[in-house]
């Protein structure tokens, strides 16, 4: 780890404008910021510790929401008893990521904030655009088991590896950040995450020391809701694909349907034109298939990772399946 | 209540500067770095090209260790397990991966297990930490360590004590009501059964494969107290 100096943020506000200094880091749970350091893919020379700030409660909006604030550790999230009634996909999606330790941790603000595990971004002997422009991407030509399928560009096609965040995507969260300069804003949860195209290196659409100090889930979404993950082993392993679904379905129909994909893309990948194929429809085979074609516009495989392709669709049916006949 | 005072007496022969030189040069450096860095710096993650690197940083941290303060000076970048282990020569925390995948450091933080090979000394200023010499009542051995002597769960013992204090944390959770990733309905409590034990304890690595005999000792432990999920 290179030498840096340290500092516990009194605000968040302080926080934002002590953030903004070149070669400064926020740090939260820490678990991805300290493991990038030792590898010396970080080299922050300034900390700035938010961890004594708050931000850790989760409240009910006015509107029948849940306000979660940016400190709330994974573990935290995924017990409170109003997740698990009545936003079971995002209990669901945290207790299927990491390990129980990781999720004492890990923070909601940080985990949104999470870098790819693509093994080139972690070896600072591989070119990789994303740790240092216009150095190439050595995923195209490497081991791409574990990599994008869609959105993706000739400069990087490494994958976001949140599963909270794919939940988050369905259930249409908004991002409240604190800028520098005292400035609030909302982002919504589809312009947070930023496919790589040219600007591999920039994963969100954060400016440099904006603070995430809350997530804002809507009222609750009728229907069925489930996480499936599919990975290399049956614990602690990220995805190679996962599905995030709230299913409204009744007497073989579908009602409406949400879904959202980890592991195919940059950031969390949704569309909803497959949404709108799956409303109203006879839940079968083929309305599947049909919704899983336009899930895979544009996609395609680089090699290692071609089975990705067939694996969406099934586990979109498997998903959509579950989900109806328990609804 | 006594302090025991470290003054960093085990850190890396870096010559000691002051506080007030250190602050002082990190911020001219600071200041250097400003001129020269790229836009969108929070991402870009090079440092820039003629930016002279930082001399060590030291701090003074209070640990609170199995009910004993400890104060010591650390460099900033000394992971509490490092501090545990080196600083303190608290070394029943084992380092085994170093980034968070093996759990052979796991200690209790405010009674919560968590790495301490992934966080900072400097982070926990204050905090009340449990590692596995403080879980025995004297010569009376915790129940998880106990159980694990009973049932054999270990060969080469490495990643014993991340494993009972990891243990004694996920029995704690079970206790508060958290579900897991196999708990079938998030909505109710059902029995601590071996899957939801594996599934909970899926962050200790134990490369002997003493498996089966860990999973038997927690479950013990558990259904010795009532064991629910």
């Amino acid at each position: 780890m290179k030498a840096f100096t340290y500092e516990r943020a009194t605000s968040p506000e302080a926080a934002a404008a002590a953030a903004a200094r070149p070669g400064a880091r926020l740090i939260a749970g820490g678990t991805n910021l300290l493991d990038l350091m030792k590898l010396q893919v970080e080299t922050p020379v300034h900390l700035v510790d938010i961890n004594r700030l708050g931000l850790d409660t989760i409240k009910a909006t006015a509107d029948g929401g849940l306000r979660i604030g940016a400190m709330v550790r994974n573990a935290e999230l995924a017990a409170d008893a109003r997740v698990r009634k009545n936003y079971a996909v995002l209990s669901r999606a945290l207790l299927a990521g990491a390990s129980g330790q990781l999720r004492n941790k890990a923070t909601t603000g940080g985990n949104l904030l999470q870098r790819t595990r693509c093994p080139y971004f972690y070896d600072p002997a591989r070119p990789c655009n994303k740790r240092q422009p216009g150095a190439g991407c050595s995923a195209l030509q490497g081991y791409n088991r574990m990599h994008a399928v869609i959105g993706a560009s000739d400069q990087c096609i490494a994958t976001h590896p949140s599963d909270m965040a794919v939940a988050m995507r369905v259930l249409d969260a908004t991002v409240e950040t604190v800028m520098p300069s005292g400035m609030r804003r909302v982002i919504p949860i589809a312009d947070f995450h930023r496919l790589p195209g040219n600007t591999p290196q920039l994963e969100t659409d954060m400016q440099p020391g904006e603070l995430i100090t809350g997530v804002t889930l809507p009222p609750p979404v009728p229907g069925r809701h489930v996480y499936r993950k599919v990975r290399d082993r049956a614990s602690y392993a990220f995805a190679l694909v996962s599905v995030a679904a709230i299913v409204d379905a009744g007497g073989g129909r579908i009602r409406s349907a949400r879904m959202a994909f980890g592991g195919l893309a940059h950031k969390p990948w949704r569309v909803e034109a497959a949404e709108t194929r799956l409303a109203n429809t006879v839940l079968d085979e083929s309305a599947v298939n049909a919704a899983a074609d336009s899930v895979l516009a544009g996609a395609r495989g680089y090699g290692h990772n071609d089975f990705k392709l067939p694996l969406v669709r099934r586990t979109l049916q498997a998903t959509i399946t579950e989900a109806a006949r328990a609804a | 209540m006594k302090f025991e005072d470290h003054p960093g007496e085990a850190d890396d022969g870096v010559g000691r500067l002051t506080r007030r030189a250190a602050v002082q040069s990190g911020a001219a450096l600071l200041g250097v770095s400003c001129s020269l860095a790229a836009p969108h710096a929070q991402t870009v993650s090079a440092p820039p090209a003629f930016a002279a690197e930082l001399p060590p940083q030291r701090m003074q941290v209070q640990l609170q260790i199995n009910g004993t303060p400890h104060r010591l000076e650390v460099d900033t970048r000394t992971t509490l397990l490092d501090a545990l282990r080196e600083n303190l020569r608290f070394t029943g925390s084992k380092k085994g991966c170093d980034h968070g995948q093996c759990g052979a450091c796991t200690v209790l933080i405010e009674g919560r297990r968590i790495n301490a090979c992934l966080t900072l000394a400097v982070m926990h200023d204050g905090d009340s930490i449990t590692t596995i010499e403080g879980l025995a009542q004297g010569e009376t051995l915790h129940p998880l360590q106990q159980a694990f002597l009973d049932h054999d769960g270990f060969q080469c013992g490495y990643c014993t004590p991340g494993q009972i204090c990891s243990a004694a944390g996920m029995l704690a959770e079970v206790r508060a009501g958290m579900p897991s990733h196999v708990t079938r309905d998030l909505g109710a409590n059902g029995p601590l059964t071996e899957a939801e034990i594996r599934e909970r304890m899926s962050g200790n690595i134990c490369r002997c494969s003493a498996y089966p005999n860990i999973v038997a000792a927690i479950k013990d432990v558990s259904d010795a107290s009532g064991g629910r999920s």
